[in-house]
């Protein structure tokens, strides 16, 4: 009985201690920023993270997109409200499908990446290395792609609304013959630039930071050994989802709920 | 990877960013670019506005010609005033034109529908609607074919 009782309470203090360590990391290199050389780090980062994500992005949004028109067209048009079918699928890509379904692909493309990444160098001592040169890890590994992320997230949650939006019209309009008026100004009419493009593009900051934290702190804080880093990518892919999903619901209550 | 590719590149990526940005703002929210400067206010006075939301529409005869900015309560006399922005090339409305309390299709929402009244005046920024007719309720309806069913019995 004492014994899982000290179970418990070591298995509590070590979770601590991680939050600890992680909160350290991020802090450090959240602010420790702005030097000089640090412009071309942080460009090779939104490279890495936001550019080479690109095809899966637009790839997933297109096929998102049509088979929400699809589906929407199916249901509605039973009513004869297949004029609603382009507001639907707007509303529910800029509120969560957009910033949800580009987290988990960000978390899975770019987050396990990262993790590999400072993982594998930790293995191979050129954090430490670069510790006894006096150069600050924090500072030139981890920070780019922290900032990295938060920046290229929400662009790439815009790319992703757009085509999802453009292959849905594509699908819907094109192919089951909506009438593209009712397409579009139904869309116009519901659709707010703040409280639907402005919350889901702030959804999808929150998502990235909470990603490539996961992402540089599994990595930073790895067994160096090639199973500890197959172990920590796994961590960050599955940390990630879990928290991108569980974070959106608290979001979407925040931004959206009128339940007091 | 050369230096000046990827600086490319990231322009590009950012470039598409802005522009999805832009997409989603006219074309997706309908935002117009001319701005919103082109309205005037009117209000109106209505017994019963249940179901009307702010930014819902003002149409006549079908054609939207304005938005409603908000839904106040004036409690002394039990009524609802509804501030309405109209576009200003519809400036013509006269004094007596009349504003009523629509549904639109069976389940949708409710929106305000102005008609054209006769008079020579022509009503103003800040002006009140006279002639109003507030929303249908469909348990007020029901309830009173009920009771006039039960009377003539």
């Amino acid at each position: 009985m004492l014994r899982y009782l000290r179970l418990i309470g070591q298995e509590t203090l070590e979770w601590l201690a991680t939050l600890g360590r992680a909160g350290t990391v991020w802090f450090w290199a959240m602010f420790g920023l702005p030097v000089r050389g640090d412009f071309a780090l942080l460009m090779k980062q939104i490279y890495q993270i936001g550019v080479l994500s690109l095809v899966i992005i637009v790839l997933s949004a297109f096929s998102i997109g049509a088979v929400l028109a699809l589906q929407g067209y199916t249901q509605l048009a039973r009513i004869g409200a297949e004029g609603s079918v382009g507001l639907g699928v707007a509303l529910v890509l800029l509120r969560e499908l957009g910033p949800v379904v580009t987290g988990l692909l960000f978390a899975g493309r770019a987050g396990s990446a990262i993790t590999a990444e400072i993982g594998l160098m930790k293995a191979t001592d050129q954090l430490s290395g670069m510790e006894m040169m006096g150069v600050d890890p924090l500072r030139r590994i981890v920070a780019p792609r922290l900032w990295g992320g938060m920046i290229s997230m929400p662009v790439l949650t815009l790319i992703f609304n757009m085509v999802a939006i453009w292959a849905a019209a594509l699908v819907g309009v094109q192919w089951l013959g909506i009438d593209p008026g009712g397409f579009w100004s139904g869309m116009q009419d519901g659709v707010e630039l703040w409280d639907d493009v402005g919350k889901g593009t702030i959804k999808s900051v929150a998502f990235a930071v909470i990603i490539s934290w996961i992402a540089v702190f599994q990595g930073y804080d790895c067994l160096p050994t090639a199973e500890g880093i197959g172990n920590a990518t796994t961590r960050t892919v599955v940390y990630s989802s879990v928290a991108v999903l569980a974070l959106d619901f608290l979001l979407t209550l925040v931004m959206y709920g009128e339940f007091k | 990877m050369r230096m000046r590719t990827i600086e490319i590149s990231v322009g590009a990526f950012l470039l598409a960013g802005i522009l999805a940005l832009v997409f989603l703002a006219v074309r997706v929210s309908g935002v117009s670019l001319s701005g919103s400067d082109g309205t005037y206010t009117l209000y109106a006075r209505f017994d019963e506005v249940a179901g009307l939301r702010v930014r819902s529409k003002v149409s006549m005869a079908g054609v939207t010609i304005g938005r409603i900015a908000a839904i106040d309560v004036d409690s002394a006399y039990g009524e609802a005033i509804v501030t309405m922005e109209i576009e200003g090339k519809v400036d013509n409305l006269t004094t007596d034109a009349g504003a009523q309390v629509q549904t639109e299709g069976i389940l949708g929402g409710r929106y305000i529908s102005l008609s054209q009244g006769a008079d020579e005046e022509v009503l103003g920024d800040g002006d009140t609607v006279v002639n109003t007719q507030g929303a249908l309720v469909l348990e007020n309806l029901i309830g009173e074919f009920v009771t006039r069913m039960g009377d003539s019995k």
